[in-house]
């Protein structure tokens, strides 16, 4: 076999683990995009926030510690002691789902019924205020984010492609993991919205506020419960980008990197984002590798947005997004 | 006969019961302008109770009063014998009362049979593990309201449809489609919001009889709002007439059809 061939497939690979972290955050948009119509831009910054007070809370981390020390000249930063991660990631979403409150009681509560865009600006307000405030609770400096994730070269597929091929392929084995907690995350939202009582709820929120109302759905407390979803989402994202890269606030900008997902899948599939983050992975790692060498490389940084605005020319509704016929 | 609190006998040999809801001194203002001006009336268990009136009458005001999405100033709502504290319309929703809409409210990216089903939310009961994972009671449970759902749906001979998206249908089946949700909450209170408004003859006649099934078969009580004397006269046991926020007549169709105010109140008298 080809040397080239195989080097194609390792990057495919790596290609669709890459795109699994993309759909991550692409799917806190869809759900968030679903129930309310708002396209939310702090979902990347939602991420970041539940990684730091992951990291915070793993560590001990005093929460506003500069700010305390500041205001009462002491020097406090740690409690001095370490929590368990699975104890701290419970706690993180706690702080999620509160925050998710925060959000529908003190922002989205009062623009119901206003334009799309200005939902979409209060998001982008939002979006910075709480790049603030994660800074002022847990510090700027870069974590390092190690729940106990496996990491590091897969020996079994290096092995047993290397008897194959004669080329042993590189596949992160945390890349793995995030590729089966993802789908383990895609399969519950879809067994969640399709077949729970709140579930449901959500659905027809989206759809009708009025007739919600009437078959006795409240719609405070469906935005908390998206909102909150969309908090967990973005916690198991913000541990996968934090474990890969690091905890720190470029990992907001990934949200950017959402964005020509859901061009390609839709903003209002579950599987299109899964399906989009898949391909823009796959493409943009191929056309590195293959088209890259040709132009100087670099391509990832733009080829996910041009695929997109190719995607807008002739498809604007995306693979799987609702077709949207306008009646004449 | 209407003074009794045990009810009274209808024309045509119907039961009625007591007292449902009571509306006790009602006033609703938006800023200046008065919407509804101190106006009593009740509706009685498993009677058709009927609110009509000219144009801005402040009918549809008062619908919205007695489901929670407007609040009153001014008065009482009475349900089932206690003061209802303010509630909002979700709440007034899971009291079990349901509504229709005058402009009709549907989930239109939904099947009629979805649509139908979101009326048994209140009915699900077992938790969200349960029914994630489709497991022990939850599949009970979603049977029986999928039996009580067809039921409704072949009731309101809307079987043909069932899988339809809501937003494909045409006006008159949409407003079915709306009753049939409404029904599926089996509603101790049944409000409906012009339910003939925009309709055809045939389907006019159509909703007449569903509703006039519905209030038979099922025993539902049932308010609801028209400005088509016609048809209202003919469906409901009381009527309340309203005009300019003002209650000027409250009888039997027969009573209220030679009310002297509702005359001058229909073919226009000057205000002076």
């Amino acid at each position: 076999m080809p040397d080239q061939l195989v080097f194609a497939m390792e990057v495919i690979l790596n290609g669709l683990m890459a795109g699994v972290l993309y759909a991550l955050v692409a799917l806190g948009f869809v759900l968030i995009y679903k129930a309310s119509g708002i396209f939310n831009y702090a979902q990347g910054v939602m991420a970041l926030f539940a990684a730091m007070t992951l990291v915070g809370i793993m560590k001990g981390q005093v929460p506003f510690a500069h700010l305390i020390n500041a205001t009462f000249g002491t020097h406090i930063h740690y409690f001095g002691w370490n929590v368990p991660a699975l104890l701290a990631i419970i706690l993180t979403m706690a702080v999620m789902v509160l925050l998710a409150w925060a959000v529908q009681r003190f922002v989205m509560r009062h623009l119901v019924g206003q334009e799309p865009i200005i939902l979409f600006m209060a998001t982008i307000g939002l979006a910075y205020l709480l790049e603030g405030v994660a800074d002022l609770m847990w510090g700027s400096e870069i974590k390092t984010l190690d729940v106990g994730l496996p990491q590091g070269i897969n020996l079994w597929i290096d092995e047993s492609t290397f008897n194959i091929f004669g080329y042993g392929f590189f596949i992160d084995n945390l890349d793995i993991v995030a590729t089966v907690i993802a789908a383990l995350l895609v399969a519950a939202l879809v067994a969640f919205s399709q077949y729970t009582k709140q579930g449901r709820a959500m659905r027809a929120v989206a759809d009708d506020h009025q007739a919600a109302l009437s078959v006795g759905i409240s719609l405070n407390f469906i935005w908390v419960m998206v909102w909150s979803v969309a908090g967990f989402v973005a916690l198991v994202a913000g541990i996968m980008w934090g474990t890969k890269s690091g905890v720190q606030f470029s990992l907001s900008l990934i949200a950017l990197k959402a964005l020509p997902v859901l061009m390609l899948g839709g903003f209002t599939s579950i599987p299109g984002a899964i399906v989009g983050g898949l391909i823009i992975g796959v493409g943009e790692k191929l056309f590195e590798f293959a088209i890259g060498p040709m132009v100087g490389g670099a391509t990832e940084n733009w080829f996910a947005y041009v695929l997109a605005l190719i995607f807008l020319v002739f498809r604007p509704q995306g693979l799987f997004g609702e077709k949207i016929i306008e009646r004449v | 006969m209407l003074d009794s609190s045990e009810g009274y006998v209808t024309e045509d040999g119907r039961k009625i019961g007591g007292v449902v809801m009571e509306m006790k001194n009602i006033t609703l203002r938006f800023g200046g302008v008065v919407a509804i001006k101190d106006i009593s009336f009740d509706i009685r268990e498993g009677e058709i109770r009927a609110i009509i009136g000219p144009n801005g009458a402040g009918k549809s005001s008062m619908l919205n009063v007695i489901s929670g999405f407007y609040v009153p100033q001014e008065g009482e709502v009475w349900f089932h014998g206690s003061k209802r504290p303010q509630m909002r319309p979700f709440e007034v929703a899971q009291q079990g009362i349901a509504r229709t809409f005058q402009n009709i409210a549907l989930f239109e990216g939904m099947s009629v049979l979805d649509n139908v089903m979101t009326g048994r939310l209140g009915f699900m009961k077992t938790n969200i593990i349960q029914q994630a994972l489709w497991k022990g009671k939850a599949e009970a449970e979603e049977t029986e309201n999928r039996e009580a759902v067809e039921k409704i749906i072949d009731f309101l001979e809307i079987q043909h449809i069932r899988k339809t998206p809501v937003s494909r249908l045409p006006y008159g089946l949409k407003k079915r489609v709306e009753l049939a949700r409404a029904l599926a909450a089996e509603p101790k209170l049944l409000l409906l919001d012009e339910p003939m408004a925009g309709m055809n003859v045939e389907e006019k006649e159509d909703m007449s009889r569903f509703i006039l099934d519905v209030n038979d078969e099922f025993g539902t009580t049932i308010a609801l709002i028209e400005h088509d004397m016609g048809v209202v006269m003919d469906l409901s046991d009381r009527v309340v007439v309203m005009d300019y926020g003002r209650k000027i007549g409250d009888g039997t169709p027969d009573e209220v059809r030679n009310n002297q105010e509702v005359i001058d109140a229909y073919l226009g008298v000057s205000h002076d």
